[in-house]
């Protein structure tokens, strides 16, 4: 095939792309973005099997390891659980780091396609798509590692890891100049090691409940090392893709640091969940409250009260997807809207351990997506709400983040379920959540607190509802 | 030099088209988003497949590439079938 057909089909390919994100913009035609995206990239590998190029008699062994990592794929989708949807983002991002190294690596030793300065920047290409590889694959693996809980999902700070950053840092520049000027593959695998081991501190420096803000950089990482391979390689489309996916990850990056009133670069080298915790002078009405305990519910309460109830709005959290309440919560619903009452589900940007998580676990419990609000949809609402039911949610719910200066949650974009008539928090004790803050809301009267495993306690009022 | 210029045109237009696009993503279709990303980002098997397709290429830097098809490919057929998977649960009322 002409290689100027294989130019064309290139760009076929990024236009579908690009189309099949922009499909993602609403319900009605994501399916179909997502067909598009299918075919663009089919496009691009049967064109680039027939590109001149690629001599014939390796074609074989090419699409023999390309069908067999599809399968791989194709195992990996159909059997992935929805809760571990965060873990499989986790690692394919892995996957996509580590593939940007061996393509690196692959092209640097197959040195000879440029001369003098164009030799130069080729290397310095090579050792950027390297390095930003090195990083997104093992962090990436971490990342994976902590949402499966194989390892502690608590922040974990290296002493002066400033310092130790910013030499990483120079270290890096150091090796660069001596890999591209000089063509020292030694100083290319150093650097790989090096940035290997940087991904695993910078990732295991972020605590369990920012994981989202991580999953998200580490999907951004991921297109910039899919576009580094592109300059490596002299081809637009990876560039094209890469700056897409890349482009994407920094905007959802930058959504839940917002959702949570914090800069990214707090999220990535601040302290937060580390240092946290510590139960600073408490606000004298609080104190008070605190003394005064918490109002209870027994399932018969919870059950009657929402029997009279004509609106309820349930705010889900990571706890349901731990406690795998979704189930049970649309039974919840069925009963509640059979007696006429409305019932819609409030969504906060980080709920969950995934950009939209929620809503996919929602989704799969046969919940319609219209009756699932944005926080900024839903929030004027609260108000006129007869009862809120909130499930394995904390943080978010906190109003002190509304009105307690003090707070180090004060400033963060809440769901203000304390303005409702009647609020049931369903939750296993009393401890306080990520952020280690104490939650005014407990203490309010018109909250209630259920204890309990979040599927439990729903199965149960499910049950008292319908037999009342 | 004027190659990676040009190069550099792409990416920087590419980066902005892409910002344009994915705000206009729905909150609620954040997570498929992320598994369709995660599949178009397996486009590196195409360079992957040039490199190891290569007449000239060395054994060990075939061998390579093609270890690195292997993982995205892993990634291209995951990623839209797990996308897939996913759009195809959510559903309107009634």
């Amino acid at each position: 095939m002409d290689t100027s057909i294989v130019a064309v089909a290139y760009l076929v390919a990024a236009v579908l792309f690009i189309a099949g994100l922009a499909g993602l913009s609403g319900q009605e035609t994501a399916r179909r973005g997502n067909a598009l995206g299918m075919a663009g990239m089919a496009i691009a590998l049967i064109a680039t099997l027939l590109h001149p190029d690629v001599s014939p008699e390796h074609v074989g062994i090419i699409v023999a390891v390309a069908l067999a990592g599809g399968a791989l794929g194709a195992v990996l989708a159909v059997r992935v659980e929805m809760t571990a949807m965060p873990e499989l983002v986790a690692l394919l991002h892995s996957f996509v780091g580590l593939s940007a190294v061996l393509v690196g690596f692959a092209s640097a030793l197959q040195a000879g396609h440029h001369d003098g300065f164009a030799a130069v920047v080729h290397r310095g290409e090579v050792f950027i798509d390297v390095v930003i590889g090195a990083v997104t694959f093992t962090g990436s693996i971490v990342a994976f590692l902590k949402l499966r809980g194989s390892i502690s999902g608590a922040a974990l700070i290296v002493p002066g890891r400033h310092a130790v950053n910013l030499g990483v840092g120079a270290v890096t520049l150091g090796l660069m100049a001596t890999y591209a000027g000089y063509d020292q593959l030694g100083a290319l695998l150093a650097a790989t090691a090096l940035a290997a081991a940087f991904g695993v501190v910078l990732v295991h420096a972020i605590g369990g409940a920012d994981m989202p803000v991580a999953v998200s950089l580490l999907n951004s990482y991921s297109g910039w090392t899919a576009a580094a391979a592109g300059f490596v390689l002299g081809n637009d489309l990876l560039i094209i893709t890469g700056a897409l996916v890349g482009s994407s990850g920094a905007i959802l990056s930058y959504i839940m640091c917002k959702a949570m009133n914090r800069s990214i670069w707090n999220v990535v080298f601040g302290e937060y969940g580390a240092t946290a915790g510590g139960a600073s002078a408490l606000d004298p009405a609080l104190a008070a409250a605190v003394a005064r305990g918490v109002n209870t519910a027994s399932i018969d309460e919870a059950a009657q009260i929402l029997r009279s109830a004509t609106s309820v709005i349930v705010v889900p959290g990571y706890g349901m997807a731990v406690a795998q309440a979704q189930g049970p919560v649309r039974e919840l619903a069925e009963l509640l809207e059979a007696q006429g009452a409305t019932v819609r589900y409030a969504i906060h940007p980080v709920a969950g351990r995934l950009p939209g998580h929620m809503n996919v676990l929602l989704a799969e419990a046969n919940v319609p997506y219209d009756t699932v609000l944005e926080m900024d949809d839903i929030n004027g609402d609260f108000p006129h709400t007869d009862a809120v039911l909130v499930l394995g949610a904390n943080d978010i719910v906190n109003p002190a983040a509304l009105d307690d200066p003090k707070s180090p949650l004060y400033g963060m974009p809440t769901l203000e379920v304390h303005k409702a008539r009647a609020v049931f928090v369903v939750k296993r004790s009393m401890a306080a959540g990520y952020a280690g803050v104490d939650n005014p809301l407990y203490y309010k009267d018109n909250t209630m607190m259920v204890f309990g495993d979040a599927r439990k306690v729903v199965e149960q009022i499910v049950k008292a509802m319908a037999h009342g | 030099m004027a190659e990676f210029v040009d190069h550099l045109t792409v990416f920087v237009l590419a980066t902005c088209v892409g910002w344009y696009v994915v705000w206009k993503v729905t909150p609620a279709l954040h997570t498929p988003l992320m598994s369709a990303t995660n599949a178009i980002s397996g486009i590196i098997a195409v360079g992957a497949i040039a490199t190891g397709g290569m007449a000239g290429a060395s054994d060990t830097s075939r061998w390579i590439a093609l270890a690195a098809l292997f993982l995205a490919m892993i990634n291209v057929v995951g990623g839209f079938w797990v996308t897939q998977r996913m759009l195809h649960m959510f559903r309107k009322k009634g």
